[in-house]
């Protein structure tokens, strides 16, 4: 199926939850947060979609005061195409149902998103930083993550700015 | 008979039986002590040279001025005992200090002992008991005792596994071990190590030399059983799983350094010539020359013991760096389902074929 | 009859530990040699590269995927220049490709001869892995020859490669093959075959295909399970649509289809492949400069893309976003590695802690790759 036959049969099946936006490639849909575990299950059940491989869970932060975003890239091993979700998440209070149920690989791709763009994944059953340390502040991969002092009395340095021209 | 003859000697110089005891007995380890240490050295170096041609690589080479290894590496396995002795001595601070310390010498005296009676040639052997072979088997068990030590004192997981792999390992592997002694026994009729020896004198039909090996062909599979489950005894690959390197980091030794580490070393290196002597005399003829008549002398029968013995350790090392290691469940299958059934059937089998052949 | 339970102990295998293949963390919970539960602590290697590509430019991005997966460094940056010129729309010269495919298939052989060593080191097998790190020394010579560097090279760029092809490289790299091939034959007398070394590995750490997909495992590990995928084949990148190659599977010769024997045989296969292509680029190398598309600025242009490579490791994906400035906005990079060492805990449960190191090692992961 190309990626507009899927965006078709999402709609159909889960009426108002594919946002329409331009900005977005044809490969891409952009899905509302609340039934997103449904829709997952539904893309990785239907034997039409049968999305069985989570190819990789990126978390995105647009910036300023722009949302964060979570985005899953599908693929099926069966039907051999592939989709791009998109769910967009308000910046102070990122939450979205966790998927790790479905594709196990999404405990560890969802955990890392977690520590890097602290986007809580609810229900997820061990949502903790995977790669940070577990009492490390603050989410790094935020544009307005600010670096720590010091962490347990080591001096963290900080990146410098440069400008390459 | 060396024990034997040093007392007479003190006999003869005046009437203090429990002190010539002491000092005969004394005098006599210091040479097993120094055998050992020079043994080891150059086993060292062979394990090093050999492993290395196996692999593709030239091994410890010195070249040059300044400070090396000297020609071809010679003084490499000095450089390393050097090393280990000058090595800080660490004892953990969470291990149990008494037993930590005793624990190396009694797996070294358990090792040690055992030289006493290996018969080197006709005269040179410590103590030929008439209960020769026996007191081995006995003695060389009590390493174990000295692992288990090891690896509770240590204080570490690491050391605990591995020390209760090996106990369960050597105390498994004891048992075919002397099952197959048992059927050489049988044929000799004593537990002697000279007289297992003078049993194999001679030869069939003029070649082949009348060793117990070649007697029947039960011998000849029991052989194959001793050495095997002398190789397990002595932890060397593909039986290492109580050290295994890439699972228990060391095994039962862990936490050891320096002196304490090089005694574990060194019973090690030992008990694989305690093996490897007690195959050679118990199915390979001892000091006795392959070649009808001639090299007879008893400085050729020290030369011949020692070269049969080395032999079967250069076997050992070809095996360590040619096998993969086996898992421990697997390790206990090959023994109690492979070995131990083999070597029962074996010892009937022995019986019978000198019964109707022999 | 009660069932015996006996108490339990938790052990941590690492950080510092001689089988965890970097600095890895495993807590094992464990009943006498069994164990019951594997939970993996990673983190320890991470160096933030997602946050150092934020602020460089694309073409510092480079050196930095030659230390994420440091053994096959020039898998990684083939991946990222592939997504890069994928997202510029740039259209390299021939030579370059071939350059390219030549590298990344010597680097496989590399990289998976590194693997398959470890792996007996790993059981214990100590003499393979200097054979194979003989064998793998006189692949880097031939990297040295390149471009100079042995472990990071920093070789493919946007648009092109550092440096042309030595003069007289068909012949030494032709002369490596004919070399080589006949070594995995050795291999294989010494360690495939040897009846221990298939007692540890047939029937050991099943990855059964649908729970292999749902984890995401990829690459030799996915080929192990028996399901036919490999990137190069099913979504050609490069001009790997131009090779005859096949995709060697797991078969379950000497036990389950998906034991760590199989992923260690799709490994050997692979080595034989990937030697096929490097013969087939070797012929049709055509002449060019390898220079000419590379570009003074790289300034691509707004969008995203997310376009996957296959590793050594398996799938090698980057997640590239652009604003339309010369840094990248976010760059991420999916590990295979990553995905292989989170189904650990569940292939590995149940089996001796002898068994937990050996499907570790057959899984074959980067520590580097997996914390970045």
């Amino acid at each position: 199926m190309t990626s507009k036959e899927i965006k078709k049969t999402l709609d159909r099946q889960f009426p108002g939850s594919v946002i329409e936006n331009v900005d977005f490639a044809e490969r891409q849909v952009e899905l509302k947060p609340d039934q997103w575990l449904e829709i997952a299950t539904f893309l990785k059940n239907d034997p039409g979609l049968s999305f069985d491989q989570l190819e990789c869970v990126t978390g995105i932060d647009t910036g300023e005061d722009g949302p964060l975003q979570s985005r899953y890239n599908l693929h099926s091993m069966e039907h051999r195409h592939k989709i791009e979700v998109v769910i967009s998440l308000d910046r102070s209070n990122p939450k979205v149902a966790s998927i790790e149920q479905v594709w196990r690989v999404g405990d560890w791709f969802e955990r890392e998103t977690y520590d890097m763009f602290g986007i809580i994944y609810e229900g997820h059953r061990d949502l903790r930083r995977i790669l940070c340390p577990e009492d490390w502040e603050g989410w790094p991969l935020r544009k307005d993550y600010e670096t720590q002092e010091t962490y347990h009395g080591i001096v963290v340095s900080k990146i410098k700015e440069e400008e390459w021209e | 008979m060396t024990v034997d003859a040093l007392m007479n000697w003190f006999a003869k110089l005046g009437d203090f039986p429990e002190l010539a005891f002491i000092l005969a007995v004394l005098i006599c380890a210091v040479p097993v002590f120094l055998f050992i240490a020079l043994y080891a050295l150059v086993a060292i170096y062979g394990e090093l040279k050999i492993s290395s041609f196996m692999q593709d690589k030239v091994g410890p080479m010195g070249q040059g001025v300044g400070l090396h290894a000297g020609k071809w590496g010679l003084l490499q396995p000095v450089a390393d005992a050097l090393k280990l002795i000058l090595k800080e001595d660490i004892i953990p601070t969470s291990a149990d200090k008494k037993l930590f310390i005793l624990a190396p010498f009694i797996v070294f005296i358990g090792a040690f002992i055992a030289f006493a009676a290996l018969p080197f040639n006709q005269n040179l052997i410590i103590a030929d008991m008439n209960i020769g072979i026996f007191y081995i088997l006995a003695v060389s068990s009590l390493g174990v005792i000295g692992l288990i030590m090891a690896g509770w004192s240590s204080n570490n997981k690491w050391s605990l596994y591995g020390a209760m792999r090996s106990a369960a390992q050597i105390v498994s592997y004891e048992i075919p071990a002397a099952l197959s002694i048992i059927a050489v026994i049988m044929l000799t009729g004593t537990l002697s190590m000279q007289g297992i020896i003078q049993h194999q004198s001679g030869f069939v039909w003029g070649i082949l030399p009348n060793w117990i090996i070649f007697q029947n062909p039960f011998t000849f599979v029991a052989f194959f059983i001793f050495f095997i489950s002398g190789l397990a005894e002595c932890n060397r690959t593909p039986f290492d799983i109580p050290e295994a390197e890439s699972e228990l980091v060391a095994g039962a030794f862990t936490e050891y350094s320096g002196m304490r580490y090089a005694f574990f070393f060194l019973s090690e290196y030992a008990n694989m010539f305690i093996v490897s002597g007690i195959a050679v005399t118990a199915f390979l003829g001892g000091w006795q020359s392959p070649i009808p008549g001639i090299f007879t002398s008893p400085a050729w029968g020290l030369w011949w013991f020692m070269s049969k013995a080395m032999f079967l350790i250069f076997v050992m090392i070809w095996f360590r760096w040619t096998f993969p290691r086996l898992r421990v469940d697997q390790l206990m299958n090959v023994c109690w389902k492979g070995f131990t059934p083999i070597a029962m059937v074996n010892i009937f089998g022995v019986g019978i074929w000198h019964l109707m052949l022999g | 009859m009660g069932v015996v339970q006996g108490d339990q102990m938790v052990l941590n295998i690492g950080p510092q530990h001689p089988s965890t293949h970097g600095v890895l963390r495993l807590q094992v919970r464990t009943d006498g040699e069994i164990v019951s539960e594997i939970k993996p602590y990673i983190g320890y290697l991470h160096r933030c590269f997602e946050k150092h590509c934020e602020n460089v430019t694309y073409e510092q991005v480079i050196p930095f995927t030659d230390r994420c997966d440091y053994i096959a460094s020039m898998n990684n940056n083939f991946g990222y220049v592939v997504t890069m010129e994928e997202l510029m729309e740039i259209k390299v010269p021939e030579r370059v490709e071939y350059i390219r495919v030549i590298m990344a298939e010597l680097n496989r052989i590399a990289s998976h001869l590194l693997a398959l060593g470890t792996y007996g080191l790993d059981v214990g097998a100590f003499t393979p892995f200097l054979y194979m790190f003989r064998d793998r020394e006189r692949i880097l010579d031939i990297f040295e020859l390149t471009c100079g560097a042995r472990l990071l090279y920093n070789y493919m760029w946007v648009g092109g490669v550092s440096h042309d092809l030595p003069k007289d490289f068909e012949r030494i790299c032709i002369g490596f093959l004919d070399y080589f091939e006949p070594k995995i034959k050795e291999y294989n007398d010494l360690l495939t075959h040897n009846k221990i070394f298939l007692e540890r590995t047939a029937d050991v750490g099943v990855l059964p295909p649908d729970v292999a997909i749902s984890f995401g495992v990829s690459g030799p590990n996915l080929r192990g399970s028996g399901v036919k995928w490999d990137v190069r084949k099913d979504e050609p990148y490069s001009i790997y649509d131009r090779f005859e190659f096949e995709i060697p599977l797991g078969e379950g010769e000497f036990g389950t289809v998906g034991d760590s024997f199989d992923r260690y045989w799709v490994r050997v296969c692979e080595m034989k492949e990937s030697i096929k292509i490097i013969r087939q680029a070797i012929k049709n190398l055509p002449d060019g400069d390898v220079f000419q598309t590379i570009p003074k600025k790289i300034r691509p242009p707004k969008g995203s893309i997310y376009r996957r490579t296959e590793s050594p490791r398996g799938d090698l994906g980057y997640y590239i976003i652009s604003d339309g400035s010369p840094k990248p906005f976010r760059v991420k990079m999916r590990s295979p590695a990553f995905t292989a060492l989170s189904s650990l805990s569940e292939i590995a449960q149940g089996w001796m802690l002898s068994d937990v190191i050996a499907i570790l090692g057959s899984l074959d992961i980067v520590l580097g790759e997996i914390d970045r």
